[in-house]
């Protein structure tokens, strides 16, 4: 289980980055990690295939041209990407490559419900905007922002800086280091009352 | 758990209202979310070997192997092999995933529908077919298409793999209640319309997020009208329009199609049963967050022209003009061009197969065209069935043999060109007809096109080498 915010690398607590900007509507988990990857029986080291289609030519050469294969994700920790991100597939191996390829935060204006689940599990903070600031964050790539979980506050500088929503327990969560299974885990008492009274 | 004695509240419920809330150990509160009881959970190789591994590493235990269920269907091949010999995997990857499944079901006593089980096949084809999906369960699998099963009235839906562990741990998930949703299809559908086009025209209309944070309850005349296979089909496509689960009310269509399975009820069990399941159906008065009626006469058979499911189109009805960057691109990548049919659209592979069209119905419906004719030049045309039963239930039928005869190729159940991880896949350019649930780039391979399609159409297309509506096959063929 991952335990983002005990992991001082992965604290995402307070995002400092500068923004990668990806302009195109409804990406979905078959472009974020294809398919024919899933045959790991691993969650580690999936960052290379991240967008494997869009960034290797047929014989598996990086095309140059595509930006993504010299981003510098110690700088570049955010990714804006038009509406609709991370639909189709429930593939968590798509948040675990997008993490694992250096990104800690998504800023879109609309997200495929179990991606947006699947990536506050896992150090990948889903941060939904309003329009306007969406459409600047868009225009204007390469930005630097913070993003303040605590305050759930995305400060855009010159931009129309904006407010977002977090589940409140994933953000407990993320804040706390703590994790959904032990949670669940304590409430086995409740789950053998449920389980005698239907039995 | 009979939520009709303990309920004071007269409120109006809809079907979803019914089973979650009869599935509640604890409920939501603003700092937290609620936990729900799974009372199935699907396995399969793909997403699971993750969540295994941290039950491993936390010294944890499966809660109710006897409410898991698995299969592999994902990552195997579909290519026959002899008796004495290993499956022909396209990797050692796939393999070794295959294998991690059955040594973890084997250690948690899970039961594994695997090699030589006469119910192996994709996940969502065998649940149902079992008998294991029932009215007024929750059901979950590490897979978005779980939504399948809520053709039968339960509430099913897909969950990450981190979620898997939760399921296994607990039997439980952590959720926060979902918003709902009602699509009428109202009147009846002109003949030969199927399944497969109504959820197309359904996609088309909501648009790939307009179900988005909802539970679909599909209803009306032409739903009902539905048999189960049919209702598998519509349930299974709803998270193309973003709905996490998609339910139809439990009725006569769904006990007579349940009766006398594996895993239900039997004797006064089933009379009892069925009198609970129903229930099981929306109040008058319920309350939905959204409601969209459509008009089952206005549905033709329908074909998409894009990336992404919600780009139907009746097969003769000329491409809209882009409305987006991303459609224009989409368009491009399609080779297809706004203003004419997608009728006509030169084509190099078929796959018939998939939760969303694989089971018997679909195979006959695929049949009736492919009957007495021969797959056009140049074409390879993909039968697979979606269990080890359909494909004996269809040698029983002799379908079989009308495909083969027709050039195609019938092969053994899985997952296969639906997501091209098992080695079927088409190559880089070529435009493929497929009764699966997705047209994103490169799913069926890099590289490869695909529009969506009914059975019907798709075996009209492998006949015809282009696209083409299925009636105008069939008039010369039967007149
Ligand atoms: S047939 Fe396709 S959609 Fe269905 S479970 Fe298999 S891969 Fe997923």
């Amino acid at each position: 289980m991952p335990d983002p915010a005990a992991n001082s690398e992965d604290d995402i607590r307070q995002i400092d980055s500068r923004t990668f900007v990806i302009d195109q509507e409804d990406i979905d988990t078959d472009q974020i990690i294809p398919a024919r990857f899933l045959t790991t029986t691993s969650r580690d080291g999936l960052g290379k295939l991240a967008f494997h289609d869009w960034r290797y030519d047929g014989e598996g050469k990086p095309l140059e041209a595509v930006s993504l294969n010299s981003l510098d994700t110690a700088e570049c920790r955010v990714l804006v990407a038009g509406r609709n991100f991370g639909c189709g597939s429930s593939r968590e191996h798509a948040p675990w490559a997008l993490h694992d390829f250096g990104f800690r935060a998504v800023i879109s204006s609309e997200f495929a419900d179990i991606f947006r689940s699947n990536s506050a599990r896992n150090g990948l903070l889903p941060i939904m905007a309003p329009e306007a600031a969406h459409n600047w964050l868009l225009a204007n790539p390469g930005v630097s922002i913070r993003i303040d979980l605590a305050s759930q506050h995305v400060d855009l500088g010159n931009g129309p800086s904006f407010d977002f929503e977090i589940e409140p327990f994933a953000k407990h969560c993320l804040m706390e280091g703590t994790d959904p299974l032990g949670f669940l885990m304590s409430h086995s008492d409740a789950i053998d009352a449920y389980e005698a009274d239907i039995a | 758990m009979s939520p009709e004695t303990e309920r004071a509240d007269k409120t109006p419920r809809s079907l979803f209202d019914k089973v979650w809330e009869a599935h509640q150990v604890r409920a939501e509160t603003t700092e937290t979310p609620g936990l729900l009881y799974i009372d199935l959970h699907l396995v399969h190789e793909v997403t699971s070997p993750q969540a295994f591994s941290v039950l491993d590493e936390r010294g944890l235990t499966v809660r109710r192997p006897d409410r898991t269920l698995a299969t592999i269907d994902h990552s195997t091949p579909t290519l026959d092999f002899a008796a004495g010999e290993g499956p022909p995997y396209a990797t050692a990857a796939a393999q070794s995933q295959v294998e991690r499944l059955q040594d973890n079901a084997a250690k948690h006593g899970i039961t594994l529908h695997g090699w030589g089980s006469g119910h192996r096949g994709v996940v969502h084809v065998i649940g149902p077919e079992l008998g294991a999906t029932q009215p007024g369960m929750t059901i979950v699998c590490g897979d978005s298409h779980t939504a399948t099963h809520g053709a039968f009235g339960a509430l099913a839906f897909g969950i990450g793999t981190t979620e898997v562990g939760h399921v296994l741990a607990s039997q439980c998930l952590l959720q926060r209640k979902p918003k709902s949703m009602r699509v009428t299809v109202d009147g009846e559908t002109a003949p030969g319309i199927s399944a497969k086009d109504i959820i197309l025209a359904v996609i088309a209309e909501l648009g790939v997020d307009g179900g988005t944070g909802c539970v679909i309850e599909y209803a009306g005349g032409a739903i009902e009208a539905l048999d189960m296979e049919g209702r598998m089909t519509v349930c299974n496509m709803s998270i193309e329009a973003g709905a996490r689960a998609g339910m139809i009310a439990p009725d006569a269509t769904t006990f007579a199609w349940l009766e006398g399975r594996e895993h239900c009820p039997h004797g006064a069990d089933w009379d009892q049963a069925v009198a609970e399941w129903q229930t099981l159906r929306s109040d008058p008065g319920a309350r939905f967050d959204r409601e969209v009626m459509i008009d089952a006469a206005t549905i033709r058979p329908m074909v998409t022209w894009g990336t992404a499911p919600d780009t139907g189109i009746a097969v003769n009805s000329p491409i809209p003009e882009p409305r987006s960057a991303s459609q224009r691109k989409a368009l491009a990548y399609m080779g297809l061009e706004a203003g004419k049919p997608v009728a006509g659209a030169r084509v190099d592979q078929v796959f018939i197969g998939s939760c969303t069209n694989s089971r018997i119905t679909d195979l006959r419906e695929a049949a009736a065209i492919m009957s007495g004719r021969r797959v056009a030049d140049g074409i390879r045309a993909l039968v697979v069935p979606g269990s080890v039963a359909v494909r004996a239930q269809a040698e029983a039928e002799g379908l079989d043999r009308i495909f083969i005869d027709a050039g195609a190729e019938w092969r053994q159940p899985g997952c296969s060109m639906c997501i091209a991880m098992n080695g079927d896949r088409g190559e880089p350019g070529q435009l493929v007809v497929s009764t699966s649930n997705r047209n994103f780039e490169g799913r069926q391979g890099p590289g490869v096109r695909t529009i969506l399609a009914s059975p019907a159409t798709a075996a009209a297309a492998a006949i015809a080498g282009h696209v083409i509506e299925p009636a105008e096959l069939m008039e010369p063929a039967h007149a």
